[in-house]
């Protein structure tokens, strides 16, 4: 029913009449409107489907390319700053376990020269037992300088006692005091080093073989043996007075 | 009613067919699309108005499509290509906004 207060639009009249019953001029339209909607429907798929770069323009995809470009070469130059920085660290890895090693190896020539390891190695076994008299503190000395000046790494006397550099001897009551130790006949001094040097270094005419037989009517027997094993160690001792000078 | 069947097929068979856009074509098909709904909103205006003709239909939807990429095309030869295409999509724009509100008063007599 058309609004009697309005006068009836020829216009809408026509688009009713034309709904209704078409002509056949619409036709030309209607081929006109299908390729429309294919291409609508074509181009809205082709926009959802769109791979970000497609249907950009060429200006558009250089700038994009240079921003990758740039980005690529901060990401380049970021890389050979990290490598470098690599290189850096590992060398001084490298030079901290080099410092590390020498350290190491520092610390066992030490300790054994200072005595707080058990040690093996050739060496001489050499024993003195008493006879006659007691053996006196002066020519087990003389034995033990000779023994240090030919090269001796290491000093156990009668398998309990390690020779350090502060071992002093004295005299005792049935035998002689090591370190407030008392040792007694027969005194074992097993010492590693250069045999020959060794042996040299105790025969010598007037060498401390020579003293001990004829001064201290002592038997003196030595043996050469392959390995020599020190169990014994010494307590280390921390200095109270001395301190390392500079640039050690 | 054969010009809204002749639409629905259309639609019909690009959804069916659903072919892709050849890649020279990228970027005059928005336009050509958005010509050609300008052409059809006039011919819906003229025929309202009781000036439609078929033949004037055929070449305004042809011309449109044809120069509304022709000018896309132009641009990008000359390296203006993003600008001139959102300069003819504006020009489009008006006028489908002014040929549909004359038939807003058409049809609803406001």
């Amino acid at each position: 029913m058309p609004d009697p207060d309005i006068a009836p639009d020829p216009g809408r009249d026509r688009l009713r009449h034309a709904l209704v019953r078409p002509s056949r001029r619409q036709a030309v339209v209607a081929v006109l409107l299908a390729v429309l909607g294919f291409a609508f429907v074509v181009q809205v798929r082709d926009t959802q489907a769109d791979d970000t770069y497609a249907g950009v323009r060429e200006s558009e995809l250089i700038q994009v390319f240079e921003g990758l470009t740039g980005t690529a070469e901060r990401a380049r130059r970021e890389v050979e700053r990290l490598e470098a920085r690599r290189d850096e660290l590992q060398d001084e890895d490298r030079a901290r376990s080099a410092a590390l090693d020498e350290a190491g190896q520092r610390v066992r020539t030490l300790n054994i020269i200072a005595g707080l390891v058990p040690v093996s190695g050739p060496g001489l076994r050499i024993t003195i037992t008493e006879t006659g008299g007691p053996v006196s503190v002066g020519s087990l000395l003389d034995t033990v300088q000779e023994l240090r000046s030919a090269g001796a790494e290491a000093m156990e006397f009668n398998n309990t006692h390690r020779l350090g550099v502060q071992s002093s001897f004295g005299e005792a009551v049935g035998g002689v005091e090591l370190e407030g130790k008392l040792l007694e006949s027969p005194y074992v001094l097993e010492v590693i080093g250069d045999q020959h040097v060794l042996k040299t270094a105790l025969t010598f005419s007037n060498g401390p073989i020579e003293t001990l037989e004829i001064d201290d009517t002592a038997t003196v027997t030595y043996e050469e043996v392959d390995s020599i094993e020190i169990e014994s160690v010494r307590e280390p001792v921390r200095p109270q007075s001395a301190e390392p000078a500079d640039g050690q | 009613m054969i010009a809204a069947l002749g639409l629905l097929i259309g639609i019909l068979a690009g959804l069916v067919f659903a072919p892709e856009v050849p890649t020279g074509l990228q970027s005059y098909l928005p336009i050509a699309v958005v010509a050609a709904l300008d052409a059809v909103f006039g011919g819906l205006r003229a025929y309202l108005d009781g000036i439609f003709d078929d033949k004037v239909f055929v070449v305004s939807f042809v011309s449109n499509v044809v120069i509304a990429a022709a000018i896309v095309f132009l641009g990008d030869q000359l390296g203006v290509g993003g600008q001139l295409t959102t300069g003819v999509i504006v020009v489009l724009g008006i006028r489908i906004f002014s040929n549909v509100a004359a038939i807003r008063r058409h049809v609803f007599h406001a």
